[in-house]
C-alpha cells in the first residue's frame, strides 16, 4: 500500500472521471492529478480546504445549478475582492514610494526615485507579507476545522492592515494585530459576513491601545526617523495645538508623513473612482460620509472658538486617514448597514463623528478610525430602525385597507 | 385605464435561442400529472396501474380538501404510478390510447352568463380544472370556499426566452374571451389582467371585455402575478388573492364554451441547445422526450420544465410541470474550467455587475447571450449588500426578508411581507447574488413554515 512520493502525484487518468477535454492546459491536468491526495480519505486530505481554495483561485470551478435559478450571473465574491485590491493598488504603490521619500526627507539626503522606491519596498513588503502569510494561515486552519471553503475577505483585510498602520510598526507587531483581527475580530464571530467591526480597523485600534507608543506621537511616521528629528502627521501638529500645517496641496497629493495607505488623497481618489464605476463600494455611503464631515467642518467653522474650529472644514478632507476609511474602511458591506436608508445615516454620523472628535477630543488625533468603529457598532441598530419603519408601513397599509373595506 | 405602472427595478435577460412562431401539433405518447407540482397537496390515489382512464377521469385528490380532484388529461389507461424516496408519490402516468382523440365527449355547453358563481366551482372541481386556479399568498391551489380580494390574470411573461403570450392568445381569441367572463364571475367581478405596454399588441388582449386592464412597463419580473398584485392590490395579512395563467383561461374558456374537455396548450420549446427552438402544442403533463424529440443539439444539455430562472431541471423521462408554459434546453456549463477567471474582462459573459463590460452596454444594445448552467463561483456567506434591491420591485426589504426566513423567525417574516411574495420573485435576486445562494429555496421554506403554522 505504501507509495513513494512521487506517486501521489502521478494519479491514474481513472480517479480524474474523464471529464477533461484535451485541449485543457497541462497545470489543469496536473491539478486534476493531485486531486485525489486532498479529498477526504487522501493523505494530505487535512490540507483539503486549502488545496481547494487554491484549485478555485487557479480555475472557476466548474459547478453548475442544481435547483431554483438554472443559469448564474458571471460575478462571484473573488472577482469583488480582487476589483478591491485592484483599487487599493495606487495607495499601495504611492505609500511604498512615500515610505522612501519620507525617510530621505528627514535625513536630508537627496536621491534618486528607485532608490527611495527601494528603501520604501524594503520597508513596506515585509509588512504586506506578514500580514498575508499570518492572516491567510489562520483562515485557511479555520476554513478546515469548520469544513468551509476559505473565503475571499482576507485577500482585501491582509492589504488594509498594513496601509493602516505607521511604516515603522515592528513586524512581530503587524502578525500579533493580524491574528488578533481575524481571530476576536472575525472568526469568533462566524467569519466572512459575520463580523461586527472593520477586521483591519479592529488590527489598529489593538495597536493604537496595546503598544500606543508605537501608533502615536511624531517618532514613528517616518521610517527609520535619525534621532534628532520628528516627523508628526498634519493631526499630530494640530493636536499638539499647532496650526503650522503642510499647505493643502501637499496633503493632496501626499508627500507627508502618515499611516503607509492614507497619505496620497490623489491615489485614493482614484481607487474609489474604480470602486464607483464598478459598483463594488457604496456611492451612497461614500457621499454620506464626505457630506457629514464637510457639514460638521462647516460648523465648527462657525463656532470658530479654537484655532482648530477655525481650520478651512476641507482641510478634515486631506488630513489623516479620512478619506481612506472613506472609501476602504466605511464602504465595507459587512460592517455597514444593509439597508440603502441605513447607509445615508451611517456614512452620514461616521463622517460628522470623525471631524467631531479630532477637533474636540485631542487624546485621539485620528477621529476617523474611532468613528468608524463606533458607527460599525451601531450599524445593526440603524438597520434595526430602518427595518422598523418598513414593518411599521405595511401594518398602515393594511389598516387603511381594513377600513376602505368595512365601509 | 391610461396609466402605465412602471417597474423600474428588475432585469431582461435576452437569451439566444428564442422560439419560432411556428406551431407544431404533437400527440403525447405519454402524459403525467404529477403531485409535486401542487404545493401543499397529499394525494389520495384513486387508479391503479393498468385501468382505463379518460379525459376528466379522477387520478387522484388531495387528501386535506377531498373536493379537489386531479384528472387524466387523456385517454388511455394508467402505465405507471410512479413513486420516489419514502414512496412519495411522483407521477400518475398515463399511456395515451387513442393519439387523435384527447379531449372528452361533449357534455353541453355552458353560457357563462347563465352560470352562478358556485355552479362554476362545481363544474371546475369535477372536471380537474380547478387546480388551475391558484392563490396567493403561498401559491397553493386556491380554497374553493374562500372569497378572494381580487382575481389577476398576467397577459405578459417577462421571463428570459418566454412564450410570446398575444401570439398564443391568437389562436384562441373565443376560448379566451369566454374563459375571463366565466373567471370573472368566479372572482366576484374583480378580474384583473394585466398587460404590458410595448410587448402586448394583440386585439384579444387589448379589447378584452368584463376585466379590468392594467397596464405595466419596465423589465421582468413585470410579468410575474406577485409584482402585478403588489402594485394593485397589494396582499395584507389574512387576505386571499386568486390568479391562474393565459393558458389556464384559455383551457377553462373553452370547456365552458363547447363543454369539451380539453387539456391541449401551446408551449414554447425555446433554448440554444435545441437545433430548432419552436411552439409546440400538446397536452398538459406530456413527457419532455416527445416534446424535444429529434431536436436536442447534443446529449450534454440541461433541459428545464418552466423558465430559467423558476423552472425545474427534468430529463426525457420527466414530464412538463402542470403550470409551466415553456420547455428551456440550455448547454450545461460543466467542462469549462477558466483559469483565472476573476481577472479576465469576460467580454462574453452577463453580468448586472459592472466588473463586467456587458453591463455598460446600453439595454437597448444588449446583444442576445449565450448562458449556460454554470454557476460561475462557489457559495459564500452573504457579503455584498443593496444589490438585490436593484431587480426587486417591492416595497420589501430582500435581504432582510431572506434573512428572516434563514433564522425561521415567523413573527419577522410575516412583518416583513413574506404574504406578498413567492419563490419566482426572488428569481432574479438568486441569479444576481454574488454569494450563490439559493434564495429561491430559502423563501419557499420560509412560505410552508408560514403555512403549516397558519393551518
Amino acid at each position: 500500500m505504501k507509495k513513494n512520493f512521487r506517486d501521489f502525484f502521478i494519479a491514474s487518468d481513472k480517479e480524474q472521471g474523464g471529464t477533461l477535454k484535451d485541449h485543457v492546459s497541462g497545470l489543469r491536468r496536473y491539478v486534476s492529478q493531485i486531486k485525489p491526495n486532498f479529498v477526504e480519505g487522501g493523505r494530505f486530505s487535512w490540507l483539503q480546504s486549502t488545496f481547494e481554495a487554491f484549485e478555485s483561485f487557479l480555475f472557476v470551478p466548474d459547478k453548475t445549478t442544481r435547483k431554483g435559478c438554472q443559469i448564474r450571473d458571471a460575478i462571484d465574491l473573488k472577482r469583488t475582492m480582487i476589483f478591491v485590491v485592484i483599487a487599493l493598488m495606487p495607495t499601495v504603490l504611492f505609500g511604498i514610494w512615500n515610505v522612501g521619500y519620507q525617510h530621505f526627507l528627514a535625513t536630508a539626503e537627496s536621491v534618486s526615485f528607485w532608490k527611495m522606491l527601494g528603501f520604501g519596498l524594503a520597508k513596506a513588503l515585509p509588512t504586506f507579507v506578514i500580514s498575508y502569510v499570518v492572516g491567510l494561515a489562520i483562515e485557511f486552519i479555520f476554513a478546515q476545522i469548520r469544513h468551509h471553503e476559505v473565503n475571499e475577505g482576507f485577500l482585501v483585510t491582509g492589504l488594509l492592515i498594513p496601509l493602516v498602520l505607521p511604516p515603522d510598526i515592528p513586524l512581530w507587531m503587524v502578525a500579533l494585530a493580524t491574528a488578533f483581527a481575524v481571530i476576536i475580530g472575525k472568526e469568533a464571530f462566524g467569519g466572512t459576513g459575520m463580523n461586527i467591526v472593520n477586521p483591519a480597523l479592529t488590527a489598529r485600534a489593538f495597536l493604537f491601545f496595546a503598544y500606543p507608543s508605537c501608533m502615536s506621537g511624531d517618532k514613528v511616521w517616518i521610517a527609520n526617523l535619525p534621532d534628532a528629528t520628528t516627523g508628526p502627521t498634519p493631526l499630530g501638529l494640530l493636536a499638539n495645538g499647532s496650526t503650522d500645517l503642510p499647505s493643502a496641496w501637499t496633503m493632496f497629493w501626499g508627500g507627508i508623513p502618515g499611516s503607509l495607505g492614507e497619505t496620497s488623497k490623489i491615489a485614493i481618489l482614484l481607487g474609489a473612482i474604480l470602486l464607483l464605476i464598478t459598483g463594488i463600494a457604496s456611492w451612497r455611503i461614500m457621499v454620506s460620509v464626505f457630506a457629514g464631515a464637510i457639514g460638521m467642518g462647516l460648523i465648527f467653522n462657525v463656532i470658530g472658538a479654537t484655532p482648530y474650529m477655525q481650520l478651512p472644514f476641507y482641510y478634515h478632507l486631506l488630513m489623516g486617514g479620512f478619506m481612506f476609511g472613506a472609501v476602504f474602511m466605511a464602504t465595507d458591506p459587512v460592517t455597514a448597514p444593509q439597508t440603502n436608508t441605513g447607509k445615508w445615516i451611517y456614512g452620514l454620523l461616521i463622517g460628522i463623528f470623525a471631524v467631531m472628535i479630532r477637533v474636540i477630543n485631542p487624546a485621539y488625533a485620528e477621529g476617523m478610525m474611532l468613528a468608524i468603529l463606533l458607527m460599525n457598532v451601531f450599524a445593526p441598530l440603524i438597520d434595526h430602525c430602518v427595518v422598523a419603519r418598513n414593518i411599521k408601513m405595511r401594518q398602515k397599509r393594511a389598516k387603511t385597507n381594513s377600513k376602505t373595506t368595512t365601509k | 385605464m391610461t396609466q402605465v405602472i412602471k417597474i423600474k427595478q428588475g432585469l431582461d435577460i435576452k437569451l439566444k435561442g428564442q422560439a419560432e412562431k411556428v406551431v407544431e401539433c404533437q400527440e403525447a405518447k405519454f402524459c403525467a400529472i404529477q403531485p409535486t407540482d401542487f404545493i401543499g397537496v397529499t394525494p389520495r390515489l384513486l387508479v391503479q396501474e393498468g385501468n382505463a382512464v379518460e379525459v376528466g377521469t379522477p387520478l387522484f385528490i388531495d387528501k386535506h380538501d377531498e373536493r379537489i380532484t386531479f384528472t387524466s388529461p387523456v385517454n388511455g389507461f394508467v402505465k405507471e404510478i410512479r413513486r420516489g424516496e419514502k414512496r412519495l408519490l411522483q407521477a400518475v402516468v398515463i399511456e395515451c390510447r387513442d393519439a387523435m382523440n384527447r379531449v372528452s365527449e361533449p357534455d353541453g355547453n355552458h353560457p357563462a352568463d347563465a352560470m352562478k358563481r358556485d355552479d362554476i366551482i362545481q363544474k371546475m372541481l369535477e372536471t380537474g380544472l380547478w387546480p388551475m386556479i391558484r392563490q396567493r399568498p403561498y401559491s397553493t391551489i386556491a380554497n374553493p370556499d374562500d372569497t378572494p380580494k381580487a382575481f389577476f390574470i398576467s397577459a405578459f411573461d417577462s421571463s428570459p426566452l418566454a412564450p410570446d403570450l398575444d401570439f398564443i392568445a391568437e389562436h384562441f381569441p373565443d376560448s379566451l374571451q369566454n374563459g375571463l367572463e366565466v373567471l370573472s364571475i368566479l372572482s366576484g367581478k374583480k378580474l384583473h389582467l394585466c398587460i404590458h405596454a410595448e410587448k402586448t399588441k394583440s386585439k384579444v388582449l387589448l379589447k378584452a371585455k368584463n376585466v379590468d386592464i392594467h397596464t405595466f412597463s419596465g423589465p421582468h419580473p413585470s410579468g410575474n402575478i406577485g409584482t402585478q398584485i403588489n402594485r394593485i392590490c397589494p396582499i395584507n395579512k389574512g387576505d386571499v388573492v386568486w390568479y391562474c395563467t393565459l393558458a389556464d383561461v384559455i383551457n377553462i374558456g373553452h370547456y365552458f364554451r363547447t363543454g369539451v374537455l380539453d387539456f391541449s396548450r401551446i408551449y414554447a420549446v425555446a433554448g440554444t441547445g435545441l437545433q430548432k427552438p419552436h411552439y409546440i402544442r400538446t397536452t398538459i403533463g406530456a413527457q419532455i422526450g416527445d416534446m424535444v424529440a429529434d431536436n436536442l443539439k447534443d446529449d450534454h444539455q440541461r433541459i428545464v420544465s418552466g423558465n430559467v430562472l423558476t423552472g425545474k431541471a427534468v430529463n426525457e423521462n420527466d414530464f412538463i410541470g402542470f403550470y409551466h408554459n415553456m420547455l428551456s434546453v440550455i448547454p450545461e456549463g460543466d467542462n469549462r474550467q477558466e483559469m483565472l477567471g476573476w481577472i479576465w474582462p469576460g467580454f462574453k459573459k452577463f453580468s448586472v455587475s459592472r466588473t463586467f463590460p456587458s453591463a455598460f452596454v446600453p439595454k437597448m444594445l444588449h446583444p442576445n447571450y449565450e448562458l449556460d448552467t454554470n454557476m460561475h463561483g462557489e457559495e459564500r456567506p452573504f457579503v455584498v449588500t443593496g444589490e438585490f434591491e436593484k431587480v426587486f420591485p417591492f416595497d420589501i426589504l430582500p435581504l432582510q426578508l431572506i434573512k428572516a426566513c434563514i433564522i425561521e423567525d415567523i413573527d419577522l417574516m410575516e412583518n416583513l411581507g413574506i404574504y406578498e411574495v413567492d419563490e419566482e420573485d426572488f428569481a432574479l435576486c438568486e441569479f444576481i447574488d454574488t454569494s450563490k445562494t439559493d434564495i429561491q429555496q430559502i423563501i419557499r421554506k420560509g412560505l410552508d413554515l408560514v403555512r403549516k403554522e397558519n393551518e
